[in-house]
């Protein structure tokens, strides 16, 4: 019984040193090297203490990226783990964090919580000592109680329920679901767009329904009348007549769409078919409507919406051409958040002082503390800060379309 | 072995998992292999099971300090609520027979993912609140909490599960199980697989023989449910873990291990648990490797 447990085991550690091989999309030489340290650190100490304190032997750094690479999400997760690569890249080019060289493994997680804490304990074998996930809501909440429990450092790029970053050793570089729609209402009621306003929402995600329900809370501060409140689920997603009725009715001046850019792409369509032309304000789900297929943009003439990111705007025209050139299409908004979570995790190691030798929980303590001392220009905000909650403290750029291009406001 | 760190984390990881869904498999054989009968809604007496498991350890927070205690009396309720369940969906569907029966399990596993993706359900001073709507419905007080938030479900449940829990449940599960099958009930049960009318015509009460077994299953896949509640800290119904999805890789659990072999049930789980996680190392080809190790076995 013993002997077979310990033969399973030493599987998974192969496994473990195998995922190094092809962790990134290009094998470089780097990872070769680490795939070769990793099946000899796999060979060397199985008996020893392989679980408790992986990558002792300095070197580089090893930062694990969760994500959904495959199934329904992948866009994101594919964006993230590009985003990722890009950014390990080119410090690596430039020297590295403190010197140090940088390793980045993904792997997948099927957007399913089971298997992202399955993906973050894999990342562990691999010796990660920091996290960069995971990118959608559910499966971070399930890592970050991981994370907390084992003190191992973790910055979500696009987990935005509340929960995600519950402990103190978790940051984000997207907004909170809940600060979205406050931040939507103030900026709709300090600019005096409208007092009438519409919802549609999509009630059967959190997304969603978290940003509607901070959006709906503000909006009574700001002297806005809601006057029609919408909802759809994942499954009547294909028209919208009737909630777009239901605006028009009731005299809507403003609709605010806190949803993904495939649905509003359809509400837009089917608003111009019956002449009903009100503000369309959306959120960072919002982006990408441009690129929808078969999508005639000039019906998105004048939507605004809050973004973080805009592949047209002058500080990220540099990013987009290297992303294209690297990966063959267009970078979205989640490729420019993990890019900038690599940033700010070299910020933090830099000013923390860490090397890669240190325990994951030293380098953790380290970067709690020093995370909340760096500012740092990046592609979805200037100067952004952290606080001890691991909130950042950028502000949103609410945009709107023009001649098929984004401007800002 | 966990102390001298013979086991990666991975696996120690996948322990509770690994013991959650053997229990499901051996429980779906109940019906599949012993009564048989094809049940494709196994998953949503998991979710049942889950939820009510989940909700308890919240609502009793404050109440009842221990994790250990409170896991326990949520593994009773969660069981207590999917066999009740087991009961009054097993009283109008099992007059169906085969290909009915799977069709109306399956829409039963769908609408109890759906139900728990309108609800939402807050505590404060005055008791519970209830709404379909939204959390600012509810109308709680400034001690309220919200517990189940509809899509985003419940969040925060301590990870109260370990692998000693997991493997006695799975214990007490083969338990029942194997008892069943060697008792008198559980030779009528299979007298009524093996020919109903025979069966009825010696004077067994089908109909109750019947509804013993699938509620007992239902109540031991509840159960499961608790325990994958108590592992992760977020739960939520979605497709992946409640829904079709899942009953059918049940189903593929017990179909791999043999009808009505509790042992099969138990190796197939784990194989087929263990090994998406072990092929990590082929990156985007182990879906492709996955699917068809899986064939090659069938065969």
């Amino acid at each position: 019984m013993k002997k077979r447990l310990l033969s399973l085991s030493l599987a998974a550690l192969m496994a473990a040193s195998m995922t190094a091989c092809g962790g990134s999309s290009s094998s470089s030489s780097e990872t070769t090297a680490a795939a070769a340290e990793a099946a000899t650190e796999a060979a060397g100490d199985d008996s020893a203490e392989a679980a408790e304190e992986p990558a002792a032997e300095g070197g580089a750094f090893k930062i694990g990226v969760i994500g959904p690479l495959t199934g329904a999400a992948a866009a994101y997760g594919v964006g993230v783990a590009n985003g990722a690569d890009l950014a390990v890249k080119e410090i690596n080019a430039a020297g590295g964090i403190n010197g140090y060289q940088v390793e980045l493994n993904s792997q997948d997680d099927e957007h399913d919580p089971e298997k992202s804490v399955n993906a973050y304990n894999t990342l562990k074998d691999w010796g990660a000592q920091m996290i960069v996930g995971s990118v959608t809501s559910k499966p971070c909440i399930a890592v970050v109680a991981e994370t907390s429990a084992d003190n191992m450092f973790q910055i979500t790029p696009s987990g935005s329920a509340v929960e995600c970053i519950s402990g103190d050793n978790a940051f984000r570089v997207c907004f909170s679901d809940p600060s979205q729609g406050k931040a939507s209402a103030q900026y709709i009621g300090e600019n005096g767009l409208a007092t009438k306003v519409g919802i549609i929402y999509d009630s059967s995600t959190e997304y969603s329904s978290g940003i509607r329900e901070a959006f709906v809370t503000e909006a009574a501060n700001q002297g806005l009348e809601i006057v029609a409140d919408e909802a759809f689920t994942a499954d009547s997603a294909t028209d919208f007549s009737v909630q777009l009725d239901k605006m028009n009715e009731a005299g809507a001046e403003l609709v605010f769409l806190p949803i993904y850019y495939q649905e509003a792409s359809i509400i837009l369509k089917q608003a111009s078919d019956k002449e009903f032309a009100p503000i369309f304000f959306g959120v960072d789900g919002m982006d990408g409507i441009l690129t929808v297929d078969n999508f005639d943009t000039s019906l998105a003439e004048g939507v605004m919406l809050l973004t973080p990111f805009s592949t047209t705007e002058e500080g990220s025209l540099q990013f987009t051409e290297d992303y294209v050139a690297a990966y063959g299409e267009e970078p979205n908004q989640f490729a420019a958040d993990s890019y900038d979570a690599i940033y700010a995790i070299k910020a933090a190691a830099e000013q923390a002082g860490v090397t890669p030798d240190m325990s994951y929980s030293d380098i953790c303590d380290a970067l709690k503390v020093a995370m909340t001392e760096i500012s740092i220009d990046g592609l979805t905000g200037d100067n952004m800060t952290w606080d001890a909650s691991g909130e950042t403290g950028k502000a949103p750029k609410a945009v709107k379309i023009v001649d098929g291009v984004y401007e800002m406001q | 072995m966990i102390q001298t760190g013979l086991i990666s984390s991975l696996l120690k990881g996948l322990l509770v998992p690994l013991c959650t869904y053997a229990i499901l498999a051996v429980s779906l054989n109940l019906t599949v292999g012993i009564l048989g009968e094809l049940s494709l809604g196994h998953a949503g007496f998991m979710c049942v099971g889950a939820f009510s498991g989940a909700f308890f350890t919240n609502v009793m927070a404050d109440a009842i300090p221990g994790t250990g205690v409170r896991l326990f009396l949520a593994l009773l309720i969660g069981a207590a609520v999917a066999g009740i369940f087991g009961v009054l969906i097993g009283i109008p569907v099992l007059r169906l027979k085969g290909d009915y029966l799977a069709i109306v399990t399956l829409a039963f596993g769908e609408i109890i993912k759906n139900l728990i993706n309108t609800m939402y359900v807050g505590v404060d001073a005055g008791g519970l609140h209830f709404s379909i709507k939204d959390t600012t419905s509810l109308g709680l007080d400034e001690t309220g909490v919200v517990i189940i938030k509809g899509p985003q479900g419940i969040t925060g449940t301590p990870k109260a599960a370990t692998f000693t829990i997991g493997i006695l449940v799975l214990l007490i599960t083969v338990f029942i199980v194997l008892n069943l099958i060697n008792s008198r009930s559980g030779r009528a049960i299979m007298a009524i697989r093996d020919n109903r009318i025979a069966a009825e015509s010696i004077g067994i009460p089908v109909t109750r023989f019947k509804l013993m077994a699938f509620s007992i299953s239902a109540a031991l896949a509840g159960a499961a449910g608790v325990l994958y509640a108590h592992n992760l800290s977020s739960l939520a119904a979605t497709t992946n873990n409640f829904g079709y999805n899942k009953s059918i890789a049940i189903l593929v659990f017990v179909v791999l291990g043999g009808l009505g072999s509790v042992r099969g049930s138990i190796i197939a789980a784990v194989i087929l648990t263990l090994l998406p996680e072990l092929l990590r190392g082929l990156n985007d080809y182990r879906m492709l490797i996955y699917a068809i190790v899986l064939i090659v076995m069938m065969i």
